[in-house]
């Protein structure tokens, strides 16, 4: 494949212009700080976790607060909470990201497609759409976990099964905005096949408010897969996954809070970072493109 | 050179008709302009020309010599292109002006587009500066030649033209009639343009038709229209619309 | 009546620097006919809604007098200002589609701004709202009083818009291209409903406007504006005098019926009429 250098060149000038009306806001940069910060530390995990996060010492250090040796304490079974935490992120961000590629491809497809070619076609996608809307994700997840076992596979599945819907309308709103540009007329003129206009012109331009729109989910992603785990339903034991984590620090949460504390904080400051980030990008993104 | 032939052209919206029973003629080389206002269907004309409007009834099909595509065909679209109104909607937001000029050859499998594309640039006043650039950092009057630059790409013969000018500022609109009449010269162009301004379309048409609520009212050459030598009550409105106000 | 002393406006723009729309315009406005011709970006439509107060928010609007009648605008408050707005300056832009309320019946649009300015009562509003329609020349004003602005036409849309604004008879009346978005034929008959208006009340009137010709017959005098500021005030009846070349320029570039160019003189823009 040739890069033209020129039009790289446009395309990194480009990208550039978006990065500066981005980078103004200072929230958002913070956002994504903490976003890539995740990433670094999933990544770094094995390296960064100072003990085991799955064998713990029963007898000598179950239950100890935060100190000096243990940042964040230890857990019933004696293990450390921050190493549980740094390995944890990796979990987290397995979701995260294999929700997102699932559901959000599948949401694009199926609403570019709906609102381009309308008609009947429109008609069985955003009925489709509407059935799996209707799915309560947690009894999904029941139901899944019933059926195939429970297991953090089958809880990203679950989650990614009743995610894509809102990204199908959202797909399906812009695409009928964008059919009715003079440019997709002006290449349609040209000769073009439908599905050149739909993967060339369409959906690039429906692509941005996707983004956005899944940044902000990401939150609610992972509270989802963290109250699945707290009910059992996600990664088993003794996998060091957050929700799973505040769901064995339930019983200790008055005496030894910071069983519940750590991972709960997690995932505080995660979905907070997620919805910054999404906040900015839909600053920069959306108001560029149209005058 | 092409011509168009049009006849008995009905569009039909659901229950309204927004084109009733039309016919004209473009001849070969010939520069042919629609008048009215809005509402009057002359769009609608346009876009059924080139297969975007659905045209319930009638026949348009190309004249002159040679072997003539149908409508709608692949062979019909490098022969026929159009120039759209609005600048600010008519070039994608997120392509290049490369991008725009190379994609319509790519689809025709056209070789050698490094040429044709910087020729195109220079013939349409616009520098190889600008080829690399997208429609946010172009002006009015810049992205209305880019949409020329493409619809000529192709090297087509008739050029449809769908108020052109009408959204630009009257010094840009005098250069881009100056570039449409010079660039029908060089290449033996046939326009049906529409409009909605008298002045332009005697400016830049030969024969024109004045069109009211999907109906030809007359159809004349544009040097009588110019002396006043009109038939039909409406175009005398028209014309006395145009030259402006008169104090009380 | 209006006193512009060197106002300028200006916005600040992406990458941290300042945008100057309006760049130092000057002039008095007495009972009379002023238009402001300019192409886009010339600042026209900027001067006009400096002088209500309604810029774009974050601009910076400064000048060395901006005077209504004695009242010195920019020291004014808000609420002071939103006072003179409707009551004494009015202002009808150009498309009616986006200025009136799309869920209100228009006979209660042209009633709540009435009410805004003048303690009336409801049937006393109610007579004033038909006489104002029936005004700008419309036909059957009751009718109309009942349907929503997306169900008249674009002339009368606009005939509804000027009803509401010269309702609580205001002094000056500031026209942002009012008759752009119109059909050639309907846009001589509502400026001619315009025309008639101010005539009769003795209104000052600021036409903002692109077309130079249209505003050369409707308006007494005109400013010329350019890059944010005024390249030449004129006369409107010695319009084909003007010296400056720009304005000659305008004039000179647009197609003529009967009088055929071919090519037509285009601009040459200086650096030097910034």
């Amino acid at each position: 494949m040739v890069i033209k250098s020129p039009q790289f060149h446009a395309r990194l000038h480009r990208a550039g212009e978006a990065w500066q009306v981005f980078a103004r806001n200072r929230l958002a940069l913070v956002g994504l700080g903490l976003v890539l910060l995740l990433a670094v530390l999933a990544l770094l995990a094995p390296w960064l976790a100072p003990f085991d996060p799955t064998q713990g010492e029963l007898l000598s250090t179950r239950l100890l607060p935060p100190s000096g040796t243990h940042w964040m304490g230890t857990d019933d079974q004696g293990r450390d909470i921050l190493s549980r935490l740094l390995w944890g992120s990796r979990i987290t961000l397995f979701i995260v990201v294999l929700v997102a590629v699932l559901a959000a491809p599948i949401g694009l497809a199926v609403g570019t497609a709906a609102g381009f070619f309308g008609g009947w076609v429109d008609q069985l996608l955003m009925r489709l759409t509407d059935i799996f809307l209707a799915f309560p994700r947690l009894i999904l997840a029941l139901a899944l976990a019933a059926a195939l076992g429970p297991g953090i596979e089958n809880a990203v599945l679950a989650i990614a099964i009743t995610s894509w819907p809102p990204y199908a309308r959202i797909a399906r709103a812009e695409t009928l905005s964008i059919r009715q540009a003079d440019y997709i007329a002006a290449i349609r003129l040209a000769g073009a096949s439908n599905r050149r206009i739909l993967f060339g012109h369409v959906m690039p331009l429906a692509l941005p408010s996707l983004i956005v729109r899944v940044t902000l989910d990401m939150a609610g992603i992972i509270l989802t897969a963290a109250g699945l785990g707290f009910l059992g339903l996600g990664a088993q034991p003794p996998s060091p996954e957050w929700g799973a984590m505040i769901a064995a620090g339930r019983a200790y949460v008055l005496d030894q809070w910071w069983v519940a504390a750590g991972p709960g904080v997690a995932i505080f400051v995660v979905s907070l970072a997620f919805n910054l980030l999404g906040d900015g990008l839909r600053d920069a993104l959306d108001p560029k493109g149209s005058d | 050179m092409i011509g168009l032939k049009v006849e008995g052209l009905q569009v039909r919206f659901g229950d309204f008709t927004a084109v009733h029973e039309l016919g004209f003629e473009v001849a070969p080389g010939e520069s042919f302009g629609l008048v009215g206002e809005s509402g009057s269907g002359k769009s609608t004309v346009l876009r059924a020309i080139c297969g975007l409007a659905p045209h319930s009834r009638g026949t348009f099909a190309l004249t002159g010599e040679g072997e003539l595509p149908a409508p709608g065909s692949k062979a019909f679209r490098r022969r026929v292109q159009m120039v759209f109104q609005d600048p600010y909607g008519s070039l994608h937001p997120r392509q290049t002006v490369d991008r725009m000029l190379a994609e319509p050859l790519a689809i025709h499998s056209i070789g050698d587009a490094e040429r044709r594309i910087t020729a195109m640039l220079d013939a349409v006043g616009l520098g190889s500066a600008f080829r690399f650039r997208y429609p946010h950092q172009l002006s009015g009057g810049q992205r209305q030649r880019v949409a020329i630059a493409r619809a000529l790409i192709l090297e087509p013969e008739l050029l449809l033209l769908d108020e052109p000018t009408s959204a630009l500022d009257a010094s840009v609109q005098a250069e881009v009639l100056n570039l449409l009449e010079a660039l029908r010269r060089e290449r033996g162009l046939s326009f049906l343009m529409v409009s909605h301004d008298l002045a332009v379309v005697t400016h830049l048409c030969e024969r024109l038709m004045v069109m009211r609520q999907g109906r030809a009212v007359e159809t004349l050459a544009a040097p009588a229209l110019a002396r006043g030598e009109v038939a039909a009550d409406y175009t005398r409105e028209l014309m006395k619309a145009s030259a402006g106000f008169v104090r009380a | 009546m209006l006193e512009v002393q060197n106002l300028r406006v200006s916005y600040p723009s992406r990458d941290g620097g300042l945008i100057e729309a309006v760049r130092g315009v000057s002039f008095s406005l007495g009972r009379e006919r002023l238009a402001i011709v300019g192409e886009s970006g010339s600042g026209k439509s900027q001067t006009g809604r400096a002088i209500l107060g309604l810029s774009a928010p974050g601009a910076i609007v400064t000048a060395d007098a901006l005077r209504f009648n004695g009242t010195e605008l920019l020291r004014c408050s808000s609420a002071e200002r939103r006072r003179l707005r409707g009551r004494s300056i009015a202002m009808v832009l150009q498309d009616p589609k986006y200025s009136l309320n799309p869920v209100m019946r228009i006979g209660e649009q042209i009633a709540e701004t009435l009410c805004a300015h003048r303690s009336v009562s409801r049937t006393e509003a109610q007579r004033r709202v038909l006489q104002a329609l029936a005004d700008v020349a419309i036909a059957d004003p009751e009718r109309v009083a009942k349907l929503y602005p997306h169900e008249v036409s674009g002339g009368m849309g606009q005939r509804v818009m000027m009803a509401m604004m010269l309702i609580a008879e205001p002094e000056l009346l500031i026209a942002d291209e009012p008759t752009s978005a119109l059909d050639v034929t309907v846009q001589l008959q509502v400026l001619a409903i315009l025309d008639e208006l101010v005539r009769r009340r003795g209104m000052g009137l600021i036409f903002i406007s692109h077309d130079l010709r249209l505003v050369s017959s409707f308006c007494d005098r005109i400013l010329v504006m350019y890059a944010g500021r005024v390249v030449e005030e004129i006369e409107a009846t010695k319009l084909h005098e003007a010296k400056h070349p720009y304005t000659r320029g305008l004039l000179d570039c647009l197609p003529r019926l009967g009088a055929p160019r071919h090519p037509l003189p285009t601009l040459q823009r200086e650096e030097a009429w910034k």
